[in-house]
Protein backbone atom coordinates (compact mmCIF):
# COMPACT_ATOMS: atom_id res chain seq x y z
CA UNK A 1 0.00 0.00 0.00
CA UNK A 2 1.30 3.50 -0.89
CA UNK A 3 2.33 5.78 1.97
CA UNK A 4 -0.16 8.61 2.49
CA UNK A 5 0.75 12.03 1.11
CA UNK A 6 2.71 14.30 3.45
CA UNK A 7 -0.06 16.88 3.07
CA UNK A 8 -3.49 16.08 1.67
CA UNK A 9 -6.19 18.74 1.55
CA UNK A 10 -9.66 18.08 0.22
CA UNK A 11 -12.09 20.83 -0.80
CA UNK A 12 -10.43 23.15 1.71
CA UNK A 13 -12.02 26.47 2.55
CA UNK A 14 -11.66 29.15 5.17
CA UNK A 15 -14.01 32.06 5.68
CA UNK A 16 -13.40 35.29 7.59
CA UNK A 17 -16.35 37.55 8.45
CA UNK A 18 -18.47 35.98 5.74
CA UNK A 19 -15.83 36.24 3.03
CA UNK A 20 -13.97 33.22 1.68
CA UNK A 21 -10.20 33.73 1.91
CA UNK A 22 -9.56 30.24 0.55
CA UNK A 23 -12.13 28.02 -1.12
CA UNK A 24 -12.24 24.66 -2.86
CA UNK A 25 -8.52 23.91 -2.60
CA UNK A 26 -7.63 20.27 -3.14
CA UNK A 27 -3.95 19.39 -2.88
CA UNK A 28 -1.83 16.32 -2.44
CA UNK A 29 1.84 16.87 -1.73
CA UNK A 30 4.05 13.78 -1.55
CA UNK A 31 6.69 13.51 1.19
CA UNK A 32 10.00 15.33 0.66
CA UNK A 33 8.60 17.67 -1.99
CA UNK A 34 9.22 21.40 -1.90
CA UNK A 35 6.36 23.46 -3.25
CA UNK A 36 6.22 27.20 -3.82
CA UNK A 37 2.94 29.03 -3.33
CA UNK A 38 2.73 32.19 -5.32
CA UNK A 39 0.06 34.78 -5.89
CA UNK A 40 -0.81 38.45 -5.53
CA UNK A 41 -1.50 40.09 -2.17
CA UNK A 42 -4.81 38.88 -0.76
CA UNK A 43 -4.87 35.75 -2.88
CA UNK A 44 -5.07 33.50 0.20
CA UNK A 45 -1.46 32.29 0.56
CA UNK A 46 -1.15 33.05 4.26
CA UNK A 47 -4.58 31.62 5.06
CA UNK A 48 -3.84 28.46 3.08
CA UNK A 49 -0.56 27.89 4.93
CA UNK A 50 -2.20 28.56 8.28
CA UNK A 51 -4.98 26.09 7.57
CA UNK A 52 -2.59 23.45 6.22
CA UNK A 53 -0.39 23.76 9.31
CA UNK A 54 -3.46 23.57 11.63
CA UNK A 55 -2.81 27.02 13.08
CA UNK A 56 -6.44 27.76 12.19
CA UNK A 57 -9.20 25.31 11.42
CA UNK A 58 -10.84 25.14 8.00
CA UNK A 59 -14.42 26.32 7.52
CA UNK A 60 -14.89 23.44 5.09
CA UNK A 61 -12.92 20.40 3.95
CA UNK A 62 -10.10 18.71 5.82
CA UNK A 63 -6.32 18.55 6.01
CA UNK A 64 -4.43 15.34 6.68
CA UNK A 65 -0.72 15.21 7.39
CA UNK A 66 0.89 11.82 6.78
CA UNK A 67 -2.59 10.32 6.86
CA UNK A 68 -3.82 11.79 10.15
CA UNK A 69 -5.80 14.98 10.79
CA UNK A 70 -3.39 17.93 10.86
CA UNK A 71 -4.34 18.90 14.44
CA UNK A 72 -3.19 15.47 15.63
CA UNK A 73 0.07 15.76 13.69
CA UNK A 74 1.18 19.11 15.12
CA UNK A 75 4.37 17.63 16.50
CA UNK A 76 5.42 16.97 12.88
CA UNK A 77 4.47 20.41 11.53
CA UNK A 78 6.32 23.71 11.79
CA UNK A 79 5.00 27.08 10.64
CA UNK A 80 6.94 30.27 10.08
CA UNK A 81 4.31 33.00 9.93
CA UNK A 82 4.16 36.80 9.93
CA UNK A 83 3.48 36.77 13.69
CA UNK A 84 6.70 35.41 15.14
CA UNK A 85 5.18 34.07 18.39
CA UNK A 86 7.94 35.36 20.69
CA UNK A 87 7.55 36.77 24.20
CA UNK A 88 9.04 40.26 24.22
CA UNK A 89 10.15 40.24 27.85
CA UNK A 90 12.00 36.92 27.61
CA UNK A 91 15.41 36.57 26.01
CA UNK A 92 15.90 34.82 22.68
CA UNK A 93 17.47 31.89 24.52
CA UNK A 94 14.54 31.72 27.01
CA UNK A 95 12.03 31.74 24.16
CA UNK A 96 13.79 28.83 22.46
CA UNK A 97 14.31 26.91 25.71
CA UNK A 98 10.59 27.24 26.42
CA UNK A 99 9.73 25.94 22.94
CA UNK A 100 12.18 23.07 23.27
CA UNK A 101 10.85 21.94 26.65
CA UNK A 102 7.16 22.42 25.91
CA UNK A 103 7.31 20.84 22.45
CA UNK A 104 9.95 18.24 23.32
CA UNK A 105 11.90 19.54 20.34
CA UNK A 106 15.01 17.57 19.44
CA UNK A 107 17.36 20.37 18.31
CA UNK A 108 19.99 22.18 20.36
CA UNK A 109 19.17 25.73 21.50
CA UNK A 110 22.79 26.90 21.25
CA UNK A 111 23.20 25.14 17.91
CA UNK A 112 20.23 26.88 16.26
CA UNK A 113 21.10 30.26 17.80
CA UNK A 114 24.53 29.91 16.24
CA UNK A 115 23.05 28.79 12.92
CA UNK A 116 20.86 31.91 12.61
CA UNK A 117 23.59 34.28 13.79
CA UNK A 118 21.99 35.27 17.10
CA UNK A 119 24.43 33.62 19.51
CA UNK A 120 25.92 36.94 20.64
CA UNK A 121 22.49 38.48 21.38
CA UNK A 122 20.84 35.33 22.75
CA UNK A 123 20.47 36.69 26.29
CA UNK A 124 18.98 40.04 25.30
CA UNK A 125 15.23 40.45 25.72
CA UNK A 126 13.39 40.00 22.44
CA UNK A 127 11.89 43.49 22.74
CA UNK A 128 15.41 44.79 21.98
CA UNK A 129 15.58 42.82 18.70
CA UNK A 130 15.05 44.36 15.28
CA UNK A 131 12.40 42.92 12.93
CA UNK A 132 15.10 40.96 11.10
CA UNK A 133 16.47 39.50 14.33
CA UNK A 134 12.98 38.46 15.41
CA UNK A 135 12.62 36.68 12.08
CA UNK A 136 15.95 34.94 12.61
CA UNK A 137 14.77 33.81 16.04
CA UNK A 138 11.62 32.43 14.43
CA UNK A 139 13.86 30.49 12.04
CA UNK A 140 15.85 29.21 15.02
CA UNK A 141 12.63 27.83 16.56
CA UNK A 142 11.71 26.26 13.24
CA UNK A 143 15.10 24.53 13.06
CA UNK A 144 14.82 23.45 16.69
CA UNK A 145 11.65 21.49 15.97
CA UNK A 146 13.14 19.47 13.10
CA UNK A 147 9.60 18.99 11.77
CA UNK A 148 9.08 16.94 8.64
CA UNK A 149 6.34 19.21 7.29
CA UNK A 150 7.38 22.85 7.14
CA UNK A 151 5.24 25.81 6.07
CA UNK A 152 7.10 29.06 5.44
CA UNK A 153 5.10 32.23 4.91
CA UNK A 154 7.17 34.96 3.26
CA UNK A 155 10.46 33.71 4.76
CA UNK A 156 12.52 36.45 3.08
CA UNK A 157 10.44 39.33 4.43
CA UNK A 158 12.22 41.74 6.85
CA UNK A 159 15.63 40.14 6.28
CA UNK A 160 18.84 41.74 4.99
CA UNK A 161 20.90 40.14 2.18
CA UNK A 162 22.73 37.98 4.74
CA UNK A 163 19.36 36.89 6.05
CA UNK A 164 18.25 36.01 2.51
CA UNK A 165 21.30 33.77 2.21
CA UNK A 166 20.35 32.21 5.55
CA UNK A 167 16.87 31.39 4.22
CA UNK A 168 18.39 29.85 1.08
CA UNK A 169 20.61 27.77 3.32
CA UNK A 170 17.68 26.67 5.51
CA UNK A 171 15.68 25.68 2.43
CA UNK A 172 18.62 23.58 1.20
CA UNK A 173 18.97 21.97 4.64
CA UNK A 174 15.27 21.14 4.73
CA UNK A 175 15.50 19.65 1.28
CA UNK A 176 18.61 17.65 2.19
CA UNK A 177 16.91 16.04 5.19
CA UNK A 178 13.81 15.18 3.19
CA UNK A 179 11.31 17.57 4.80
CA UNK A 180 8.14 18.43 2.94
CA UNK A 181 8.17 22.18 2.49
CA UNK A 182 5.52 24.68 1.44
CA UNK A 183 6.95 28.11 0.87
CA UNK A 184 4.90 31.17 0.09
CA UNK A 185 7.01 33.91 -1.46
CA UNK A 186 7.19 36.65 -4.05
CA UNK A 187 10.89 35.83 -4.59
CA UNK A 188 10.07 33.46 -7.45
CA UNK A 189 13.48 33.53 -9.15
CA UNK A 190 15.31 32.96 -5.88
CA UNK A 191 13.30 29.86 -4.97
CA UNK A 192 12.69 28.51 -8.47
CA UNK A 193 15.82 26.33 -8.48
CA UNK A 194 14.91 24.64 -5.22
CA UNK A 195 11.25 23.72 -5.60
CA UNK A 196 9.64 20.71 -7.25
CA UNK A 197 6.64 22.66 -8.43
CA UNK A 198 4.74 25.86 -7.86
CA UNK A 199 1.12 26.67 -7.20
CA UNK A 200 -0.44 29.97 -8.19
CA UNK A 201 -3.28 31.15 -6.01
CA UNK A 202 -5.83 33.73 -7.11
CA UNK A 203 -8.82 34.83 -5.07
CA UNK A 204 -8.40 31.85 -2.77
CA UNK A 205 -8.45 29.29 -5.57
CA UNK A 206 -5.62 27.29 -7.13
CA UNK A 207 -5.29 29.08 -10.46
CA UNK A 208 -2.38 27.07 -11.83
CA UNK A 209 0.24 24.47 -11.02
CA UNK A 210 3.60 24.70 -12.75
CA UNK A 211 6.34 22.03 -12.82
CA UNK A 212 9.84 22.84 -11.57
CA UNK A 213 11.39 23.34 -14.99
CA UNK A 214 8.91 26.08 -15.84
CA UNK A 215 8.86 27.97 -12.57
CA UNK A 216 9.32 31.66 -13.29
CA UNK A 217 7.17 34.74 -12.70
CA UNK A 218 6.05 34.73 -16.34
CA UNK A 219 5.26 31.02 -16.43
CA UNK A 220 3.26 31.25 -13.22
CA UNK A 221 1.25 34.15 -14.56
CA UNK A 222 0.63 32.49 -17.92
CA UNK A 223 -0.04 28.91 -16.77
CA UNK A 224 -3.52 27.61 -17.58
CA UNK A 225 -5.86 26.93 -14.67
CA UNK A 226 -5.56 23.39 -13.38
CA UNK A 227 -2.24 22.77 -15.14
CA UNK A 228 -0.48 19.60 -14.04
CA UNK A 229 2.32 19.61 -11.55
CA UNK B 1 1.44 13.23 32.92
CA UNK B 2 2.44 15.31 29.91
CA UNK B 3 -0.32 17.81 30.75
CA UNK B 4 1.09 18.17 34.28
CA UNK B 5 4.65 18.77 33.08
CA UNK B 6 3.46 21.22 30.39
CA UNK B 7 1.32 23.00 33.00
CA UNK B 8 4.36 23.49 35.22
CA UNK B 9 6.41 24.79 32.28
CA UNK B 10 3.66 27.26 31.36
CA UNK B 11 3.46 28.37 35.01
CA UNK B 12 7.25 28.79 35.09
CA UNK B 13 7.02 30.91 31.93
CA UNK B 14 4.23 33.01 33.45
CA UNK B 15 6.25 33.71 36.58
CA UNK B 16 9.42 34.48 34.63
CA UNK B 17 7.49 36.83 32.34
CA UNK B 18 5.85 38.46 35.35
CA UNK B 19 9.26 39.05 36.94
CA UNK B 20 10.78 40.47 33.75
CA UNK B 21 7.76 42.76 33.26
CA UNK B 22 7.50 43.57 36.96
CA UNK B 23 6.77 47.23 36.26
CA UNK B 24 3.32 46.14 35.03
CA UNK B 25 2.76 43.93 38.09
CA UNK B 26 3.78 46.83 40.31
CA UNK B 27 1.30 49.07 38.51
CA UNK B 28 -1.47 46.54 39.16
CA UNK B 29 -0.63 46.40 42.87
CA UNK B 30 -0.42 50.20 43.04
CA UNK B 31 -3.84 50.47 41.42
CA UNK B 32 -5.29 48.08 44.01
CA UNK B 33 -3.75 50.10 46.84
CA UNK B 34 -5.03 53.34 45.30
CA UNK B 35 -8.53 51.83 45.32
CA UNK B 36 -8.20 51.08 49.05
CA UNK B 37 -6.99 54.61 49.67
CA UNK B 38 -9.97 56.09 47.80
CA UNK B 39 -12.41 53.83 49.64
CA UNK B 40 -10.97 55.08 52.94
CA UNK B 41 -12.11 58.59 51.95
CA UNK B 42 -15.41 57.50 50.42
CA UNK B 43 -16.31 55.45 53.52
CA UNK B 44 -16.54 58.46 55.81
CA UNK B 45 -14.91 59.10 59.17
CA UNK B 46 -16.65 56.54 61.34
CA UNK B 47 -14.00 53.99 62.34
CA UNK B 48 -16.53 51.19 63.05
CA UNK B 49 -18.15 51.59 59.62
CA UNK B 50 -14.77 51.56 57.90
CA UNK B 51 -13.75 48.46 59.82
CA UNK B 52 -17.07 46.70 59.04
CA UNK B 53 -16.69 47.50 55.34
CA UNK B 54 -12.94 46.82 55.10
CA UNK B 55 -13.47 43.34 53.62
CA UNK B 56 -15.73 44.74 50.90
CA UNK B 57 -13.21 47.46 50.04
CA UNK B 58 -10.45 44.87 49.87
CA UNK B 59 -12.34 42.58 47.50
CA UNK B 60 -13.71 45.33 45.26
CA UNK B 61 -10.16 46.74 45.01
CA UNK B 62 -8.73 43.32 44.19
CA UNK B 63 -11.49 42.60 41.67
CA UNK B 64 -10.87 45.90 39.86
CA UNK B 65 -7.11 45.29 39.85
CA UNK B 66 -7.64 41.73 38.61
CA UNK B 67 -8.95 43.02 35.29
CA UNK B 68 -5.57 44.66 34.67
CA UNK B 69 -3.61 41.53 35.55
CA UNK B 70 -5.92 39.18 33.65
CA UNK B 71 -6.06 41.40 30.56
CA UNK B 72 -2.27 41.64 30.50
CA UNK B 73 -2.01 37.88 30.86
CA UNK B 74 -3.58 37.33 27.42
CA UNK B 75 -2.27 40.48 25.78
CA UNK B 76 1.22 38.95 25.82
CA UNK B 77 -0.15 35.77 24.25
CA UNK B 78 -1.90 37.49 21.36
CA UNK B 79 0.45 40.42 20.68
CA UNK B 80 2.90 38.49 18.48
CA UNK B 81 0.95 35.28 17.98
CA UNK B 82 2.56 33.46 20.92
CA UNK B 83 -0.67 31.63 21.71
CA UNK B 84 -0.77 30.15 18.22
CA UNK B 85 2.90 29.19 18.48
CA UNK B 86 2.27 27.46 21.82
CA UNK B 87 -0.58 25.42 20.35
CA UNK B 88 1.62 24.40 17.43
CA UNK B 89 4.55 23.27 19.65
CA UNK B 90 2.14 21.55 20.58
CA UNK B 91 1.02 22.49 24.09
CA UNK B 92 -2.17 20.83 25.30
CA UNK B 93 -4.82 23.56 25.78
CA UNK B 94 -5.72 22.17 29.23
CA UNK B 95 -2.08 22.52 30.34
CA UNK B 96 -2.09 26.04 28.95
CA UNK B 97 -5.25 26.92 30.89
CA UNK B 98 -4.04 25.43 34.16
CA UNK B 99 -0.59 27.02 33.87
CA UNK B 100 -1.96 30.46 33.06
CA UNK B 101 -4.74 30.26 35.66
CA UNK B 102 -2.21 29.24 38.33
CA UNK B 103 0.00 32.17 37.31
CA UNK B 104 -2.96 34.54 37.54
CA UNK B 105 -3.98 33.09 40.90
CA UNK B 106 -0.50 33.68 42.33
CA UNK B 107 -0.54 37.25 40.97
CA UNK B 108 -3.92 37.98 42.60
CA UNK B 109 -2.79 36.32 45.81
CA UNK B 110 0.34 38.48 45.92
CA UNK B 111 -1.65 41.66 45.23
CA UNK B 112 -4.31 40.64 47.78
CA UNK B 113 -1.75 39.93 50.47
CA UNK B 114 0.01 43.22 49.71
CA UNK B 115 -3.33 44.98 50.28
CA UNK B 116 -3.87 43.46 53.73
CA UNK B 117 -1.39 45.61 55.73
CA UNK B 118 -2.75 48.74 54.03
CA UNK B 119 -6.31 47.67 54.86
CA UNK B 120 -5.24 47.10 58.46
CA UNK B 121 -3.69 50.57 58.59
CA UNK B 122 -6.45 52.45 56.76
CA UNK B 123 -9.49 50.72 58.28
CA UNK B 124 -8.11 49.45 61.59
CA UNK B 125 -8.86 45.99 60.24
CA UNK B 126 -6.47 43.76 62.16
CA UNK B 127 -7.86 40.22 61.75
CA UNK B 128 -9.32 38.92 65.02
CA UNK B 129 -9.32 35.37 63.66
CA UNK B 130 -5.60 35.57 62.89
CA UNK B 131 -3.52 36.31 59.81
CA UNK B 132 -3.52 32.68 58.51
CA UNK B 133 -7.35 32.71 58.38
CA UNK B 134 -7.33 36.00 56.51
CA UNK B 135 -4.66 34.63 54.14
CA UNK B 136 -6.85 31.57 53.52
CA UNK B 137 -9.73 33.89 52.57
CA UNK B 138 -7.51 35.79 50.12
CA UNK B 139 -6.16 32.53 48.69
CA UNK B 140 -9.57 30.94 48.10
CA UNK B 141 -10.99 34.17 46.64
CA UNK B 142 -7.97 34.57 44.34
CA UNK B 143 -8.38 30.99 43.12
CA UNK B 144 -12.10 31.57 42.55
CA UNK B 145 -11.48 34.71 40.45
CA UNK B 146 -8.41 33.39 38.57
CA UNK B 147 -10.08 30.48 36.76
CA UNK B 148 -13.08 32.32 35.22
CA UNK B 149 -10.81 35.35 34.80
CA UNK B 150 -8.33 33.39 32.69
CA UNK B 151 -11.14 31.88 30.66
CA UNK B 152 -12.83 35.20 29.95
CA UNK B 153 -9.55 36.97 29.36
CA UNK B 154 -8.90 34.44 26.58
CA UNK B 155 -12.40 35.02 25.21
CA UNK B 156 -12.08 38.80 25.33
CA UNK B 157 -8.58 38.80 23.84
CA UNK B 158 -10.05 38.19 20.38
CA UNK B 159 -12.35 41.22 20.61
CA UNK B 160 -11.46 44.78 19.69
CA UNK B 161 -12.99 46.21 22.87
CA UNK B 162 -11.29 43.59 25.05
CA UNK B 163 -10.46 46.02 27.87
CA UNK B 164 -14.15 46.80 28.33
CA UNK B 165 -15.40 43.32 27.52
CA UNK B 166 -13.41 41.51 30.21
CA UNK B 167 -14.98 43.27 33.24
CA UNK B 168 -18.41 43.13 31.58
CA UNK B 169 -18.11 39.35 31.25
CA UNK B 170 -16.25 38.68 34.47
CA UNK B 171 -17.93 40.81 37.14
CA UNK B 172 -21.44 39.32 36.96
CA UNK B 173 -19.97 35.82 36.82
CA UNK B 174 -17.74 36.14 39.90
CA UNK B 175 -20.30 38.04 41.97
CA UNK B 176 -21.25 34.97 44.11
CA UNK B 177 -17.62 34.22 44.95
CA UNK B 178 -16.85 37.87 45.70
CA UNK B 179 -19.85 37.98 48.09
CA UNK B 180 -18.70 34.76 49.78
CA UNK B 181 -15.04 35.86 49.97
CA UNK B 182 -16.12 39.25 51.36
CA UNK B 183 -18.25 37.63 54.06
CA UNK B 184 -15.45 35.23 55.00
CA UNK B 185 -12.92 38.07 55.12
CA UNK B 186 -15.31 40.27 57.14
CA UNK B 187 -15.67 37.51 59.74
CA UNK B 188 -11.89 36.99 59.77
CA UNK B 189 -11.46 40.71 60.54
CA UNK B 190 -14.34 41.37 62.93
CA UNK B 191 -14.43 37.97 64.60
CA UNK B 192 -16.53 34.85 64.06
CA UNK B 193 -18.57 34.12 67.20
CA UNK B 194 -21.18 32.04 65.29
CA UNK B 195 -18.63 29.93 63.36
CA UNK B 196 -19.92 31.04 59.96
CA UNK B 197 -16.54 31.72 58.39
CA UNK B 198 -16.01 28.10 57.37
CA UNK B 199 -19.31 28.03 55.47
CA UNK B 200 -18.49 31.16 53.47
CA UNK B 201 -15.02 29.83 52.76
CA UNK B 202 -16.56 26.56 51.54
CA UNK B 203 -18.78 28.48 49.11
CA UNK B 204 -15.69 30.25 47.73
CA UNK B 205 -13.76 26.99 47.40
CA UNK B 206 -16.74 25.25 45.74
CA UNK B 207 -17.03 28.12 43.28
CA UNK B 208 -13.30 27.80 42.53
CA UNK B 209 -13.52 24.03 41.98
CA UNK B 210 -16.48 24.39 39.60
CA UNK B 211 -14.76 27.11 37.55
CA UNK B 212 -11.34 25.42 37.40
CA UNK B 213 -13.10 22.30 36.13
CA UNK B 214 -15.25 24.21 33.64
CA UNK B 215 -12.21 26.13 32.44
CA UNK B 216 -10.21 22.97 31.80
CA UNK B 217 -13.20 21.57 29.90
CA UNK B 218 -14.04 24.64 27.79
CA UNK B 219 -10.69 26.37 27.30
CA UNK B 220 -9.70 24.20 24.28
CA UNK B 221 -12.86 25.44 22.51
CA UNK B 222 -11.92 29.05 23.24
CA UNK B 223 -8.31 29.02 22.08
CA UNK B 224 -8.55 26.76 19.04
CA UNK B 225 -9.60 28.86 16.06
Amino acid sequence: MDAPAAIAARDLGRRFAGRWAVRGVTLEIPASQMVMIHGPNGSGKTTLLRVLSSAISPSQGEVRVHGVPAVEARRRIALLSHADGHYDELSGRDNLALAKELGKMPGSVDGVLDAVGLASRADDPVRAYSAGMRKRLAFARLLLKEADVVCLDEPYAALDPEGHALVDDVLRQLRARGATVLVSTHQVRRVAGLVDHAIRLENGHVAAQVPAAQVSPAALAAAPAGGDA
Amino acid sequence: MEIASQCLLVLQKELRHLWRARARATATATFALACLFLFSFAGGLDGDTLRDNAAGYLWVGLLLASTLALGESFRVETEHGALEALLLFPVHPVALFLGKALGNMLTLLAVGLAMVPFAVALFDAAPREGVPTLAACVLSGSAAIAAPGTMHSALASRARARDVLLPLLLFPLVLPCVVAATQATRLAITGDPMNQLGSWLSVTVAFAIVHWSLGALLFPLVVED
